[in-house]
């Protein structure tokens, strides 16, 4: 492994720069892309990732802005710094990518998912779900007299937890929507 | 001022507007209305090939002779998927190119419609962009966005699928126009790290240039400034397949050719270098052998417009983004306003070195009086074409490093040759689209017998079109490249690489009403080569060679730089398992 060399030109603001390029480390990143919403952009963000043997872990999408005809795509991805920085790079050149930012490494974000989850159960199994539901602060969206179907938001590791807690109290079904994720403080990105 | 035209007309007109005087091009049933425009006018001649794949490589061959972008014109369904190979032939070499393909009608599309296909689905990874129109009215603005993409930034091939319909109906139409697009590459190298290369280069002991077709596709203002800071420094200079002839052949800083089956000398230089300035190549596997162990001592700076190549394969100590002859410009004024200085004396010492590696003198090769030597057909050649107005194409295979080796190359735009895909048949369409540019130049496709055959109907177009392309075979019975990696690779079993049931190429050139010459004893190739010259039309130059000979200098798969095979070395077990699993 080369030894780290800090180059001049490297802006002081990013910590991009400073981390090891050729560390075999897999580290887990979110990027947020801000795209022309136009048709078959999503399918050439992700036929990147699948043509070039990208991982993708969540991907979500959507319109944000409708008169400047802005989406912005939220992807969840696991690579090498040397393969998140070609990620990066990669994503940049496709003609309708506006902007790519890696939010993982360009200061602290808040990430969030929203997951559905349907339980059912009777008897002290149906109390304890809805127990839980309250400590994760889920919300009850529907409810017969065997099931409900809670809808939780939070970082992505609370929804794997609240998905653990359910499991052995009779959850059938589950929607997870992906991460959304914005940087904190004043700093945008689009 | 907005003028009003049916789609199809303006498609004729957004190419006039951009200044498109040449379409490569087949007609087919979602194509007919813009066929019909065609024949309405005069300011565009297109040329009608005879299967879709030629049209595309024809387009690129235009594009790379002539440093403007190659339009090609193809029909729905199998008239797209045709030209798939093109596309990514181009994508890979980037070469600017505008493919306009018909589409069925958007009432029908989805529908499993005759001669449907998702064309913009299937181009979408070989193209740089793609757009499907679907209304008339925004046709006019994304053709000319199509041609500000394909040649802007990195150039390559873009495509522009036309519905029926949408060529059918009336709209406004756009003109070339001011609108700005978003994108805009950036075409400015950071100074800080212009300036660092500019030192670097100051006290460099064993410093190379090591340059790429992005020298070639910035345009000639970008093989001027290169001549200028290779004289001005005195530093060696290589070039990959793709640059060939951006710093001549003929000059005295030249190494020729690096890579797998590149020159000795180049690839030692490679290896040894303490500063290796990258302006515009790419690091492709065919150049860097082992990763590992490629150049290990050295500082790499690396100029490239493409962000994505800068540290893709190998991490460089340098970055440096932007247009090569914009950066290009920036190093030289930076470089001179520092007092113009280098390490002469160290430099001097290392020019001493590459002379002794120069001394190998590695394209040796046994020659024969009684076959020719594909390296001699070559040579011949060269000797007796290099002062005429001369564009080379090639084909895929050992007649392609053969060509990249022996022939010389004196100035940028002249070597259309498939470097990044490979593509066997790129040759002949190619050396058509380049006499379509140069119609007085001397074009030669140096070719492989199977190459050849791959796009043999493309000889239709050359005779209708009165093309006096020369197609120089080198016929070898074989498919050359690849018995020659059996022979190292695979234990001598030759499978498949030979064709049985080759045509009589004179014959075969005389059936379209071409020219066909055939030459097997050395004592008679200058008049046959001469013949072929002054033959006007069409020619068709058998050139019946060595069967078994081997292409050397090469690096084996998995091998480093100073690994290289000689021609006469033992290629016995020289590749090892590892090296076998790389192509």
């Amino acid at each position: 492994m080369a030894p780290l060399k800090i180059k001049k030109g490297s802006s002081s603001h990013s910590a991009y720069n400073l981390r090891d390029p050729n560390a075999e480390v897999v580290e887990r990143h979110t990027l947020a892309v801000v795209v022309e919403n136009e048709p078959g952009v999503l399918a050439r963000v992700i036929g990147l990732f699948s043509g070039r043997g990208y991982n993708i872990e969540s991907l979500t999408v959507a319109e944000v802005d409708h008169t400047g005809h802005r989406s912005r795509i939220t992807i969840v991805t696991v690579g090498t710094p040397h393969i998140i920085e070609q990620i990066q790079a990669q994503l940049g050149r496709i003609i309708p990518v506006h902007e790519v930012h890696d939010l993982t490494v360009e200061g602290s974000s808040v990430e969030r998912e929203l997951g559905l989850f349907k339980v059912a159960g009777t008897g002290e199994k149906r109390v304890e779900a809805l127990r839980l539901a309250d400590i994760f602060r889920a919300n009850v969206v529907d409810s017969t007299l065997e099931n409900f179907v809670f809808e939780i938001t939070g970082t992505p590791e609370k929804i794997d937890a609240f998905a653990e807690l359910m499991r052995p109290l009779g959850l059938q079904e589950v929607a997870r929507t992906g991460v959304a994720a914005l940087s904190r403080g004043s700093k945008t990105q689009a | 001022m907005n003028k009003t035209m049916t789609g199809a007309k303006m498609v004729v007109e957004a190419l006039r507007d951009q200044g498109v005087d040449t379409v490569f091009g087949y007609p087919g049933g979602a194509v007919l209305p813009i066929y019909d425009e065609i024949f309405q006018q005069n300011h565009i001649r297109h040329i009608l090939v005879r299967h879709e794949q030629g049209a595309v490589h024809a387009a690129e061959g235009y594009a790379r002779a002539t440093g403007k972008p190659g339009v090609a014109l193809v029909t729905s369904g199998p008239g797209a998927t045709n030209a798939v190979t093109g596309l990514t032939d181009a994508l890979m070499d980037s070469i600017p190119i505008v493919v306009l393909t018909g589409q069925v009608p958007t009432f029908m599309i989805g529908s499993d419609a005759f001669q449907e296909a998702d064309t913009v689905g299937i181009t979408r990874p070989c193209t740089k962009h793609n757009w499907l129109v679907k209304e008339t009215d925004t046709l006019s603005a994304t053709l000319h966005e199509a041609f500000h993409v394909a040649t802007s930034g990195r150039p390559g091939p873009v495509l522009v699928d036309i519905p029926k319909d949408v060529q059918f109906a009336t709209g406004n139409y756009t003109e070339k126009k001011l609108r700005k697009s978003h994108y805009q590459p950036q075409l400015k190298g950071d100074i800080d790290a212009i300036t660092e290369l500019a030192k670097a280069m100051e006290t460099a002991k064993r410093p190379i240039f090591y340059t790429g077709g992005g020298v070639i596709n910035t345009g000639p203002a970008g093989s001027q400034l290169l001549r200028e800071l290779v004289e001005a420094t005195g530093f060696p200079i290589t070039s990959t397949l793709m640059g060939l002839g951006a710093y001549p052949a003929s000059g005295d800083k030249w190494l020729g050719m690096l890579g797998m089956h590149g020159l000795y000398e180049a690839n030692m230089a490679m290896h040894d270098c303490d500063l290796m300035i990258n302006i515009g190549a790419r690091f492709d596997d065919r150049i860097t052998g082992r990763l590992d162990a490629f150049s290990p001592k050295s500082v790499k700076a690396h100029i490239d417009i493409d962000a994505s190549s800068i540290n893709k394969v190998i991490r460089v100590d340098i970055p440096i983004l932007g247009d090569v002859a914009h950066v290009l410009e920036d190093l030289l004024k930076v470089w001179k306003s520092r007092g113009r200085k280098t390490n002469a004396e160290a430099v001097s010492k290392w020019w001493d070195k590459i002379r002794t590696w120069q001394a190998v003198d590695c394209l040796k090769y046994k020659p024969s009086s009684t076959v020719i030597k594909p390296q001699y057909a070559l040579e011949r050649l060269e000797a007796l074409t290099k002062d005429h107005d001369r564009y080379i194409c090639t084909e895929v295979g050992q007649h392609q490093m053969w060509a990249a080796q022996f022939l010389g190359f004196e100035d940028p735009n002249r070597w259309m040759t498939s470097g990044g895909l490979g593509t066997m048949g790129y040759g002949f369409p190619a050396s058509i689209g380049v006499q379509m540019g140069h119609p007085d130049a001397l074009v030669i496709n140096v070719a492989g017998e199977a190459s050849w055959l791959m796009n043999m109907q493309e000889l239709g177009t050359a005779m209708q079109f009165n093309l006096p392309v020369k197609q120089f075979i080198l016929n070898n019975e074989r498919l050359g490249m690849v018995r020659q990696w059996q022979e190292l690779l695979h234990g001598e079993r030759y499978s498949h690489s030979w064709s049985d049931a080759l045509p009589d190429f004179v014959k075969l050139a005389e059936a379209f009403g071409a020219k066909g010459i055939q030459c097997k004893d050395p004592a008679d190739l200058d008049d046959a080569i001469m013949e072929m010259i002054n033959h006007p039309g069409p020619v068709l130059f058998d050139c019946l060679v060595e069967k078994h000979e081997n292409c050397f200098p090469m690096i084996p798969s998995g091998k480093a730089h100073n690994e290289m095979l000689l021609g006469e070395a033992s290629t016995k077990g020289a590749i090892d398992a590892g090296g076998a699993v790389m192509v």
